[in-house]
């Protein structure tokens, strides 16, 4: 049991070294640029611990965690799903042009929008899936590329002549509007945090959670997909259909990858227009990294990232450029997966001294076979 | 003395991969390192050129006592390393090849003009008749192979490991190389010699060290005194124990019928040519080959996981329409050739190693869900049936010894009552106790019913195991040999196609 203890241990000090690591470079970058870093932090920490910043942050996360989740779906079977980005972005938009346009009875109407954002997401990640299991190309060559493409319909389709209208009183332009049926409702989850709710996906951001961990680790399906993960040749000698794999587990990475928009359209903005947020996809690939594509790490880095986005924003009232941030968030992702790779390294050379130390010393014939054979 | 290794002992976990090992090469000589697969030569190798540290002993170059800490030190006092696997970029000529890592400088840019009158020297010196300015992708194999040499003979090693360079070579090729050693040893050159071909290694070693099982059982025999038999009975021990099945429990019923099997490359070369045999319930088929002579594809056939034409039969129904998955759920168990690659995830746990295979079957699954409980305890009845050694079924298979994993992967391919088992090379790399092991379950299963199809290299394996013996030469079955009357030594020279008309 205590070595048991031992591994989790060391599982948990790589991201806290890496958090403490970037901790140290922030604190350099903003006393060479001339502020305090304890007075930069202890801002940061004042006001991100306000119920309304804490709301905010856990919104934030929610949107990430969906992010984050659908890379690491791919990434347990060793596809690189750059393509979140496109996903979701297409996904948001027709799902909101449908969601706009009809009128149905409130929880069936969210659901609709959520099915049909989860199908546009699916599809467009399963062009990747197919290109790779039929003619080998390369699934960040193929991702990257229909993030492109993706932009391009996007801007394409975000038209007045087409499915775009303009926002009254703005510049603006958007999807139209979705009715009241077709909203999530907030939660009141913080005390104190006034009219700033906790967007009502945050359940379904948990739910999803359980069911990645479930799918993963307690079904035939989740085995295949982490023995393709860790040995593609061992899998298919075992009897995987690897290419099947492929496009089933890029589909269901764009499925949740639909679901990244959800949040923010179904709790917030109620139409895709020209502000919507972009770049999430990115994002949830720096948070998977944090995360080990395990849910709880996910969930941890989501809210991390969120906190660190959120409590920024007080930083610029008080003249210190809010990029530090960024800077701090890039620096604990670099830090975080080489530290992960030491971490593995040196358990797996700890694991194979102490399986050899447990057996020399169980006296179970020894660990010498050649002396027992001779 | 170029070379004194003495008292070399190195352990693994679990296994003890060279025992006091001693080896003298003298200055300007070939000197043979001979012994079977999984004998200890290539740790002891990696000892010398400094890729692994032993726990125990002294390594000396040239009268002086040395410690490695990487490769590089190795190089520094002169030794040099030609891997089995070419370390080539095919898009570079041989200059670039040959510089790449130890570019010689002027000013800023790289001396290529400097690099290329050195290699010429290098060649010409040696006879080893290299073009500078050839890409490498133009080459064959056997200049390939020189190139390899001559970038060590660049970075100025004097002592030069060859690890199993005749794997990779047609015969002429062979005579070559071993032209090109001759060369070097004449210009006081020393050439380590990594082989188990017996007349090869009688043919062009000055003296030879015998390594058995991580041991020296013979140092610096004169190559002049001893002939191709002693040097076998060397290499194999008369101690070995003994694989022998005499009693037949072979019956009449089909087990496995393969027809008409072709597997073509993909250049459209058949390297398995129209196969076609029955393994009947009880009957043990032996394939007897060099490698690369189409076994591990036709393994994989088999298997599903290549494309092939012809038929397969298993207990009489026609499985060569389904995949992988279904012709293990119709029975057929599979020991691949590459554990690491085929057989294992090497950071999961025992008993997820175990589900690995057998996915879809209890006591792995209940309809779409792992059945965590029912793999557990299974894995926990193959560890104590098959005595896997082993702390827990937590640990990850990378932690076990070779021997262990093996046995580990034998009892997972036993369960659930196979029809056919499939052993590619089931006791390559596996320590002497953990062969018998293996051997006896093998034996036991037979007796059952069980069909085994076994590819082996070694010839004793081979013959002590099989009922029928067959011989696969460039893909195809050449010849039926009766393992009764056979000799190890009438089974080599069948497998290299002496005698064949063709």
């Amino acid at each position: 049991m205590s070595a048991r203890l031992r591994s989790l241990l060391l599982t948990l000090a790589a991201p806290v070294l890496a958090v403490v690591f970037a901790a140290i470079i922030t604190s350099i970058v903003l006393s060479v640029s001339g502020h305090g870093p304890i007075e930069t932090l202890s801002l940061m920490v004042d006001y991100g611990f306000q119920p309304r910043t804490i709301s905010l942050t856990i919104n934030s996360a929610t949107t990430y965690f969906f992010a984050a989740l659908a890379v690491a779906v791919a990434f347990r079977m060793n596809l690189f799903n750059i393509g979140v980005d496109g996903q979701y972005r297409l996904a948001a938009m027709l799902a909101a042009a449908v969601g706009g346009a009809v009128a149905l009875p409130g929880p069936l109407h969210v659901l609709l929008i959520v099915v049909v954002a989860m199908l546009v997401g699916a599809a467009w990640a399963a062009i990747a899936g197919i290109l790779k299991a039929t003619r080998g190309v390369s699934e960040v060559i193929s991702t990257i590329m229909l993030n492109f493409i993706a932009t391009g319909i996007v801007a394409y389709l975000l038209n007045t002549d087409r499915l775009a209208v303009q926002v009254a009183g703005s510049n603006n332009i958007g999807t139209k509007h979705i009715p009241e049926s077709g909203h999530m409702p907030g939660l009141s989850l913080i005390p104190g945090s006034g009219t700033q709710q906790v967007f009502g996906f945050v359940i379904i951001a948990i739910l999803a959670g359980i069911a990645f961990q479930v799918l993963l680790n307690r079904t035939r399906f989740g085995f295949d997909l982490r023995a393709t993960g860790q040995s593609e040749s061992a899998a298919i000698a075992s009897g995987v259909n690897v290419k099947r794999m492929v496009v089933i587990s890029m589909v269901i990475s764009g499925a949740v990858a639909g679901l990244v928009g959800m949040p923010q359209l179904l709790g917030a903005s109620y139409s895709y227009g020209l502000d919507f947020p972009t770049g999430l996809g990115f994002t949830g690939i720096a948070i998977a990294l944090l995360g080990r594509n395990h849910p709880v790490g996910i969930a941890i880095g989501a809210l991390l990232f969120g906190f660190l986005d959120n409590s920024s924003n007080i930083l610029q009232i008080n003249e210190i450029p809010n990029e530090i941030v960024v800077i701090m968030q890039g620096v604990i992702v670099l830090s975080v997966v080489v530290a992960y790779e030491l971490v593995r390294r040196y358990k797996l050379v700890a694991e194979q001294r102490r399986v050899s130390r447990e057996l020399s010393a169980g006296g179970t014939g020894g660990p010498a076979p050649e002396g027992a054979a001779a | 003395m170029a070379v004194e290794l003495d008292g070399i002992t190195k352990r693994f976990p679990g296994v003890v991969a060279n025992r006091d090992i001693h080896l003298h090469v003298r200055r300007g000589s070939v000197h043979a390192i001979c012994g079977e697969n999984g004998a200890g030569k290539s740790t002891l190798m990696k000892i010398l050129y400094g890729m692994q540290r032993p726990d125990e002993g002294t390594i000396a170059v040239n009268g002086t006592k040395v410690s490695f800490g990487s490769p590089s030190d190795a190089i520094a006092v002169g030794i040099g390393m030609v891997h089995q696997h070419f370390m080539l970029a095919d898009n570079l000529t041989v200059l670039e090849n040959v510089v790449l890592g130890s570019e010689p400088r002027k000013g800023l840019s790289i001396d290529f003009a400097g690099a290329r009158r050195k290699i010429k020297e290098i060649s010409d010196a040696y006879g080893l008749g290299v073009d500078p300015d050839a890409l490498i992708e133009d080459l064959g194999v056997g200049d390939r192979q020189r190139v390899e040499i001559l970038k060590v003979l660049y970075r100025g090693a004097r002592i030069i490991i060859l690890d199993e360079p005749t794997a990779v070579l047609v015969p002429q090729e062979v005579d070559e190389l071993f032209d090109n050693l001759r060369g070097l040893v004449r210009e006081g050159l020393t050439v380590i010699f990594i082989s188990h071909k017996l007349d090869e290694v009688l043919s062009v070693a000055d003296e030879i060290t015998v390594i058995r099982r991580g041991t020296t059982v013979q140092a610096g025999i004169d190559s002049k005194t001893v002939n191709a038999r002693q040097l076998a009975e060397l290499m194999v021990g008369s101690e070995l124990p003994s694989p022998e099945t005499r009693e037949s429990t072979v019956t009449d019923q089909q087990a496995l019928a393969v027809r008409d099997l072709t597997v073509r490359s993909s250049d459209g070369r058949p390297v398995v040519d129209n196969v076609s045999f029955t393994i009947h319930k009880g009957e043990v088929l032996g394939i007897a080959g060099v490698e690369g002579n189409g076994q591990a594809e036709l393994v994989e056939a088999i298997m599903g996981m290549r494309p092939s034409t012809g038929t397969i039969a298993l207990a009489g129904t026609d499985v060569t329409s389904l995949d992988t998955r279904r012709r293990r759920e119709a029975g057929i168990g599979y020991v691949p050739e590459d554990r690491h690659r085929h057989g294992l995830l090497l950071e999961a746990p025992l008993w997820e190693n175990r589900i690995l295979g057998h996915q879809t079957r209890r006591p792995n699954s209940k309809g779409p869900w792992i059945d965590r409980a029912g793999a557990r305890r299974d894995t926990e009845r193959i560890v104590r049936e098959y005595d896997v050694r082993t702390p827990g079924i937590d640990v990850a298979a990378d932690a076990l010894s070779g021997g262990n994993q093996q046995k580990l992967i034998v009892g997972r391919e036993m369960s659930g009552e196979p029809v056919v088992l499939i052993a590619s090379h089931p006791t390559r790399g596996v320590d002497v106790g953990a062969q018998a092991a293996i051997w006896d379950h093998l034996r036991a299963a037979r007796a059952q019913g069980l069909a085994v199809l076994l590819i082996s290299a070694d010839l004793d394996e081979l013959i002590g195991m099989s009922d029928t013996l067959k011989v696969i030469l460039r893909g195809r079955l050449v010849a039926d040999v009766d393992p009764a009357t056979v000799t190890p030594e009438s089974l080599g020279s069948a497998m290299t196609g002496a005698g064949e008309g063709a």
